[in-house]
């Protein structure tokens, strides 16, 4: 605590704003992140790695603009679209969101199952169990306490750059990757692409963010520091993203480019590389579905009834906030139980999310970049005009790639053998 | 239903027909003047087909789900109004106070009476809808014909707040007070409910409560708000001297340990703009270490001296009578002000006024703390010897302030 205190004022502002922004950005990393990332660098090695600045860019862009309506506003990302764009707009959007959510959850489950099974741990045991805990960390402890948890678990995340260290990849082919962009005219690398895209920018991103910030009580005052937090946060989600891309690269695509089917296959691939590599990545794997599985239900939950103008909190009890409860409840129990099905088309059920989060994000961005730049919500503090471009180009790049991506999924759903 | 309500999403795009019973355009908004009078509408908005026109209510003659017809064509074009709460564009998907349920909703629909009087027809606002009901016919507007939905909305169990429990949240002072919004209302709650409320609004909503309401009030609801970051937040938004009114209100430990946690610039602007009273106690109280007894102590409490009876006892708390809500325990002291006994205030009502005090306060050992003394071992005194008030010296014996029980549950509930 001394220590703490000791520190020069921003950096003790740093620490103690150091929350929202990077607990997004780590959440980011969940299965289905991880899984595509395994997949880009079992497929294509190194090649892939270029696209990761431009993903970082976006990604600070976007989240930037959630920070400060949340700071300047003290307002949810859903409250300023249902107080601008009305209750209609509001609905379909919020509808869109819990369909996108709710299939992100069932990846979530998905993925502690299999990074359970990895150490022999049935999935009828283990999911029910990861529905239960998730579900009473959230509603039976207080914020304070689970946020510090969220946090801890956050350390986890070294795990992959342990894991693709003691790989001993080729370090100077992915230093000239990271660089050098390379696009592939085929349906693999460029569905690949736009699903590194969609991973790690996914519509449910800004309105927790947002509403973390404001939850956090951060205000105009104390906006730079958050700035730099939401900044730090995407580029150490890039980093992490890195190493998983370089670990199955190493491991996989080095001893002949394969397809895997997920990522707890990548995690199979490292055992050759010694049981600690192979235990770091699977223990990441199940604290990213993990977090991201307490994370997601929770954030909907909120976002809905924020934007219908229903009562939400776990500080309220359930009576007093039913529809609250009832959603956040539903998405856990369905999430997981969908899993447990036998014969559950759970690839499709993940390519529809890609599709319907692909719907939202741009929607999303252009209600988002509309907001920032009204005055009379953002006063001093609306986008200036170089931003204003960026904004747009990424809404641009986003609308393609979401485009190009349903397209091929689409095509996948209904004529793939 | 009732066939004499309407619902502002009806009415909005409702067809508009002039003597002749020619269309001259849609509803777009209606109006209260609320200084005028706070419940009847008093203008439509009516989009025609290059502009807006204002139609004042008693140019209506008829409103009903098959349109409004008006006895009287002489219409204004519409303009921008300072004094009109324009239901449509203030109102509908806002945030307002539901006094009655002490808590911040937010508006989907209104529900309005319709009356025939002076002959013709009147619209007069009755409930602000919530909940699922009112978010069904929103959907349904302009999809379903009305009668379609009415019917089968009854399924759905009505959410809807009486007009006059509405407190509607205006952050601008001028058009609150164009607007008459008075914040009164909210100062009759406890101010722990409205403290919750207050942590639901945003910014500037946030402000504009602390600017209307009593400051009186105002220093109990802070008190009440749980996170001192919010807190600080609050009284930094505020002018220096409108947060000095709220700060001198507060009890001094209190409000130490808000200006404690201020920017220290932001903090002094406070102080300075302070009486000198409550400043000079609230400064001192500054001094201490938050995580102390002194910081921790309130410099308001009853010390009378040992020497007096019972009776001058009394006398003692007439005198201070703002502390009386909480006073628990009363402090004697000598001459010198060295703390030399304490006396619960039960044993005070049962005595004889002629009885001196020392003899009430009894032999029992005085439990204080030294001002210095941590924080961890000031709550384990306090639950040792189950104090309701516990005193604070120092090193020399002399009393400083005291810590209550409330302090410490504040203490225990933010580790």
């Amino acid at each position: 605590m001394r220590l703490v205190e000791r520190l020069p004022r921003p950096l003790l502002i740093f620490f103690s704003v150091i929350g929202p922004g990077f607990v997004t950005a780590m959440v980011d990393n969940d299965a289905g992140g991880i899984f595509t990332y395994s997949q880009a660098g079992a497929m294509f090695g190194y090649v892939m790695l270029w696209t990761l600045a431009p993903i970082a860019l976006l990604l600070v862009v976007t989240q930037e603009m959630n920070a400060r309506m949340g700071a300047v506003t003290g307002k949810g990302l859903s409250d300023l679209i249902r107080e601008e764009f009305g209750l209609r707009t509001t609905f379909v959007v919020m509808l869109l969101l819990v369909i996108g959510n709710f299939t992100n959850v069932i990846a979530e489950f998905a993925g502690v199952a299999s990074a359970l099974e990895l150490f022999h741990v049935s999935r009828y045991v283990s999911v029910p169990l990861a529905a239960l805990a998730v579900w009473f960390l959230v509603v039976k402890g207080t914020y304070a306490s689970v946020e510090k948890i969220f946090l801890g678990a956050c350390v986890v995340y070294i795990a992959y750059i342990a894991a693709a260290v003691m790989i001993s990849p080729d370090w100077e082919a992915s230093a000239l990757a990271s660089v050098y962009p390379v696009i592939h005219w085929d349906t693999a690398y460029l569905t690949l692409l736009v699903g590194l895209v969609g991973t790690s920018i996914a519509p449910w991103m800004q309105f927790y963010l947002q509403a973390a910030v404001v939850e956090k009580g951060i205000t105009v005052k104390d906006y730079k520091e958050s700035r730099i937090e939401v900044i730090v946060g995407c580029v150490v989600m890039v980093v992490v993203a890195f190493f998983i891309i370089v670990a199955c690269a190493a491991a996989i695509w080095k001893h002949g480019p394969r397809e895997i089917g997920d990522a707890a296959e990548a995690a199979k691939a490292l055992k050759p590389f010694g049981a600690y590599a192979y235990l770091l990545f699977s223990a990441g794997l199940l604290n990213a579905s993990l977090f991201a599985a307490s994370i997601l239900p929770l954030s909907t939950a909120y976002s809905v009834c924020e934007g219908l103008g229903f009562e939400s909190g776990v500080n309220k009890r359930f009576r007093e906030a039913p529809i609250f409860y009832w959603l956040y409840t539903g998405l856990i129990v369905v999430g997981a139980a969908v899993v447990l099905l036998p014969n559950f088309p759970l690839i499709k059920m993940i390519l529809f999310s890609q599709v319907v989060n692909g719907v939202l994000l741009p929607i999303i961005l252009v209600f988002m970049i509309k907001l920032v730049n009204k005055t009379d919500i953002m006063g001093e503090w609306t986008n200036p005009r170089f931003y204003n471009v960026i904004a747009w180009i990424a809404v641009v790049v986003l609308a393609g790639l979401t485009m190009v991506l349903m397209s091929l999924t689409v095509r996948d759903m209904f004529f793939a053998v | 239903m009732a066939e004499n309500l309407l619902f502002l999403t009806e009415l909005m795009g409702m067809k508009v027909f002039d003597l002749k019973g020619r269309k001259i355009g849609r509803l777009r908004d209606a109006c209260l003047v609320p200084r005028v009078d706070p419940v009847r509408v008093d203008r439509y908005l009516v989009g025609g087909e290059l502009t807006w026109w204002t139609v004042r209510f008693d140019q209506v003659a008829t409103i009903s789900l098959d349109g409004i017809f008006l006895r009287d064509e002489q219409l204004i074009p519409y303009h921008e109004d300072e004094f009109m709460l324009r239901m449509v564009r203030d109102l509908l998907d806002q945030q307002i106070i539901d006094i009655h349920g002490r808590k911040v909703v937010r508006v989907n629909d209104v529900t309005l009476e319709r009356r025939h009087e002076d002959g013709h027809d009147q619209l007069w606002v009755l409930e602000v809808d919530v909940g699922v009901r009112s978010i069904f016919r929103r959907l349904c507007q302009g999809i379903v014909p009305p009668k379609l939905v009415r019917r089968a909305m009854m399924r759905i169990p009505p959410n809807s707040i009486r007009w006059e429990f509405c407190n509607i949240v205006e952050p601008d002072p001028q058009r609150r007070l164009r607007l008459n919004i008075d914040m009164r209302a909210l100062e009759d709650m406890h101010p722990a409910d409205l403290a919750d409320i207050v942590e639901e609004l945003s910014h500037e909503d946030r402000e504009a409560v602390f600017e209307a309401i009593d400051s009186e009030v105002a220093a109990e609801t802070l008190s009440e708000v749980e996170d001192p970051r919010t807190q600080v937040s609050i009284l930094e938004s505020l002018e220096a001297d409108r947060a000095a009114d709220i700060v001198e209100e507060m009890a001094p430990d209190e409000a130490a340990d808000v200006l404690a946690e201020m920017e220290e610039s932001k903090s002094e602007a406070i102080l300075e703009e302070m009486e000198a009273e409550p400043k000079t106690e609230v400064e001192e109280l500054l001094e201490f270490d938050e995580k102390s007894a002194g910081g921790m102590m309130t410099s308001e409490f009853v010390s009378v001296p040992d020497t007096a009876t019972a009776a001058d006892a009394m006398a003692a708390i007439r005198l201070n009578v703002d502390a009386v809500d909480t006073l628990t325990t009363l402090f004697l002291v000598d001459a010198a002000g060295r703390l030399t006994g304490v006396l619960p205030i039960g044993r005070l009502v049962l005595a004889d006024p002629a009885t001196p005090l020392r003899v009430l306060a009894g032999d029992d050992d005085t439990v204080s703390v030294k001002v210095s003394e941590r924080r961890d071992r000031v709550t384990e005194v306090v639950d040792k010897y189950n104090l309701m008030a516990l005193p604070v010296v120092s090193d020399a014996g002399i009393l400083l302030g005291a810590i209550t029980a409330d302090d410490i549950i504040s203490v225990l509930r933010q580790e």
